[in-house]
């Protein structure tokens, strides 16, 4: 037998080498995270679709390790991650169904744009033990009228968004007497203008309201609701819609004088900037359900976020893409911490047990797990006002509100709170 | 309590330009019904192909510099190819096959019809919403009641009289209205008589089709063009046919404007209610008369 070379030899050591290391790697199963977002509907191209683009964006990068700070290990404590994506399209009945199937095959469940969904999910993932977080959906009731072990929301709710425009709106225009509402007729627009209406009238006691407007969801015509709101003589308008309705809103209130005859508030119209731009009228007061988009404070982690969406998509990142991040960073935060320094994975348990009253970083800024006994996140909320430069809209005199300011306390509900003059 | 002209001149004005949109949606597929006795749950999906196409079409005129006032022109070209394109390729390629089957299982055939074409759509146009404002703001606006509208909505209320007119001229005063009339009043007499009634049902599809995308083309720039607008339209035709009569074009006319002017009103003074406005004339007018207002007369066979 003729020696082996050394060529031979080097070859059959790597050989050896790389058979070795493939149970190695076959050893470390992925962590698959189900991600459920709208991918058809109406809601998929304002909300859905943004949304996964970031969690795929997100994953990906996370798995490459190339995230800043403090998110710079890979993947979840080293491992990586695989989604299993699907559409939340088809209403609450089919998201159950649906979710009975995703939870066997996934080990965290992050999704849920509609309120509706939320609600409906919520009690089914703790009936099913399965780590849920919810990341979009705005409606406070999840947590206010029942507690949870295995549901979380790194999103804040739908009160901070309407506290924190009435609190602009009273700032900018203290003279204000009279208030009217546009919203879309299901639990979103209704809680919406409920909030708004109520923080109006805590913090302009005496406020007259005008009309409350509440047309089918995606009726995508309004002219008899602009005609009355005209006619309303109220010095501003509050609506909560979003995508079509809202898209359709601008288009024919703007022609018929309805932002220059009123002050208009649109407390979810961030994601109407990258498609309607400069159709927005100046002066109209802008929310995102938080301080994202245009709103996110100048970090490292927004700007990552910003860029590397901006040069894969080629449109800017709204806010539903920076909460799905928001969800997955604050997932992998908790993993991290329930890890530790160990070596083994955690299990379920001690994750849930490091996600109650964390507090993480998100490309929105800081995020406190602060309701909901430790379950519901409260941020700091931005408000601004559109503003037509140079051929391009921009997002003027932002104010921003702290957390605990536009938040109730843990353990009082919404309604009360704002009820009770926004008390500490 | 009397109201102010300020105020009723916009509530009519509103109601009468909803009950146009609702009645150029409407007629095409009361026609249908008419002449096919086919509940066509696809004409949405054809309203919805329409707004895209105008879209596209009216899209790409006005993003090529040519003259904005052609823009209309656009509009009525994307109702007429999807008319005369997706009709008779679903007429042709499957409803004939059909013929003869149950009501039933025709309205269950045109509604997977309808959920291919919802796929299709996003496939061809994508999930992200589409503008078209342009036609919307071109004509400028007036004053009514102090108000300040759109004179776009004036057009639309033209475009759909003279639809109206033309559909009802079509039927009742030219030789192929007549062998319509005559394939509705008795589908086995007008075989027997010689008229193909295979070309009528054809016909008749591709007018609807057309009528239905004529109603989505001229809606796509005053809305945000979204996945889904077909949902939303085909239950409002419904209602509207079914308060009119199904298949009676009269009915569809004035079953629109029932209801958009109880809408306005509702609007206006009830906003609460304005979510059961519609369903509350359909319950109100199927009370008093079940079979729609105007419900055709059906001849007793021996």
């Amino acid at each position: 037998m003729r020696p082996l070379s050394s060529f031979g030899l080097r070859a059959a050591l790597a050989a050896f080498v790389f058979l070795l290391a493939v149970p190695a790697s076959l050893a470390q199963q992925p962590i698959k995270v189900g991600i459920v977002t709208f991918l058809s509907g109406p809601a998929a191209g304002p909300f859905g679709i943004p949304a996964r683009n970031a969690a795929e964006l997100t994953a990906e990068l996370l798995n490459a390790g190339t995230v800043p700070a403090p998110y710079t290990q890979k993947g979840f404590g080293g491992t990586p991650i695989e989604l299993v994506i699907i559409d939340e399209a088809g209403g609450p009945q089919k998201q159950v169904a649906e979710y009975r199937n995703l939870v066997p095959r996934v080990d965290i469940v992050i999704g849920y744009i509609s309120s509706g969904d939320c609600l409906a999910i919520a009690p089914v993932a703790e009936e099913q033990k399965k780590l849920t977080v919810l990341f979009d959906c705005g409606t406070p009731r999840i947590f206010e009228d029942a507690s949870y072990k295995h549901v979380f929301r790194t999103g804040p709710t739908g009160t901070m968004d309407n506290v924190s425009v009435a609190l602009y709106l009273v700032e900018r225009t203290p003279n204000v007497k009279s208030i009217a509402g546009l919203n879309q007729n299901y639990a979103w627009g209704q809680d919406s203008w409920a909030d708004f209406e109520n923080a109006m009238k805590t913090l302009k006691p005496g406020i007259e309201v005008k009309t409350s407007q509440m047309p089918k969801l995606f009726a995508g015509q309004f002219g008899a609701e602009i005609t009355t709101l005209l006619g309303s003589g109220a010095e501003v308008i509050h609506s909560s819609m979003w995508g079509g309705d809202l898209e359709g809103l601008v288009l024919q209130g703007a022609p018929r004088g309805l932002f220059e005859k009123h002050k208009v508030v649109l407390s979810a119209g961030e994601p109407a900037i990258n498609r309607l731009g400069t159709r927005i009228p100046d002066g109209t007061i802008l929310g995102a359900r938080g301080p994202f988009g245009p709103f996110a404070p100048d970090t490292d982690l927004a700007r990552w976020l910003k860029t590397t969406y901006q040069d894969r998509y080629h449109v800017p990142p709204n806010y539903a893409s920076f909460k799905m991040t928001q969800a997955i960073l604050g997932v992998k935060a908790a993993y991290e911490k329930a890890k530790g320094n160990g070596k083994e994975a955690p299990d379920q348990d001690k994750i849930i047990a490091a996600l109650e009253n964390l507090t993480f970083q998100g490309p929105g800024g800081p995020v406190k797990m602060a309701l909901g006994k430790g379950h519901q996140a409260i941020m700091d909320a931005a408000v601004g006002t559109t503003k037509v430069e140079g051929g391009e809209l921009k997002i003027v005199d932002i104010a921003r509100y702290s957390a605990a300011k536009v938040n109730p306390p843990d353990g009082v509900k919404s309604e009360a709170w704002i009820k009770s003059g926004l008390k500490k | 309590m009397s109201l102010p002209m300020s105020s009723i001149l916009p509530i009519a004005f509103d109601g009468i330009a909803y009950a146009s949109w609702l009645f150029l949606i409407s007629a095409g597929l009361t026609l249908i019904y008419g002449v096919m006795h086919i509940l066509n749950v696809a004409h949405g999906s054809l309203y919805a192909l329409g707004a895209y196409a105008a879209c596209s079409l009216a899209g790409a005129w006005l993003g090529g510099g040519l003259p904005a006032a052609g823009s209309f022109a656009m509009l009525l070209l994307a109702a007429i190819l999807v008319g005369s394109l997706v009709g008779p390729l679903i007429e042709r390629g499957l409803l004939q096959w059909m013929y003869g089957k149950d009501e039933v299982v025709l309205v269950l055939i045109t509604y997977a019809v309808f959920l291919i074409m919802e796929d299709v759509i996003k496939l061809v146009w994508g999930v992200d919403s589409l503008l078209l404002p342009e036609p919307y703001a071109l004509p400028g606006t007036f004053q009514l009641g102090g108000l300040l509208y759109p004179v776009y909505n004036v057009l639309l209320i033209a475009l759909a009289l003279a639809t109206g007119l033309a559909v009802a001229w079509a039927l009742y005063r030219t030789r192929q209205g007549k062998v319509l009339l005559a394939v509705i009043h008795d589908r086995e007499m007008s075989m027997a008589m010689g008229i193909n009634v295979s070309r009528v049902y054809l016909a008749t599809f591709a007018v609807g089709a057309t009528l239905a995308a004529l109603g989505g083309a001229f809606t796509a720039p005053t809305i945000a063009v979204t996945p889904g607008i077909g949902v939303e339209v085909i239950v409002l035709a419904f209602a509207v046919v079914v308060i009119g009569g199904l298949g009676s074009l009269g009915g569809a006319a004035l079953g629109a404007l029932l209801v958009g002017l109880v809408r306005s009103a509702t609007v206006h003074y009830w906003p609460e209610a304005e979510l059961f406005s519609i369903y509350a004339v359909m319950a109100m007018v199927l009370i008093a008369r079940p079979k729609g207002l105007f419900a055709a007369q059906e001849a007793r066979k021996i």
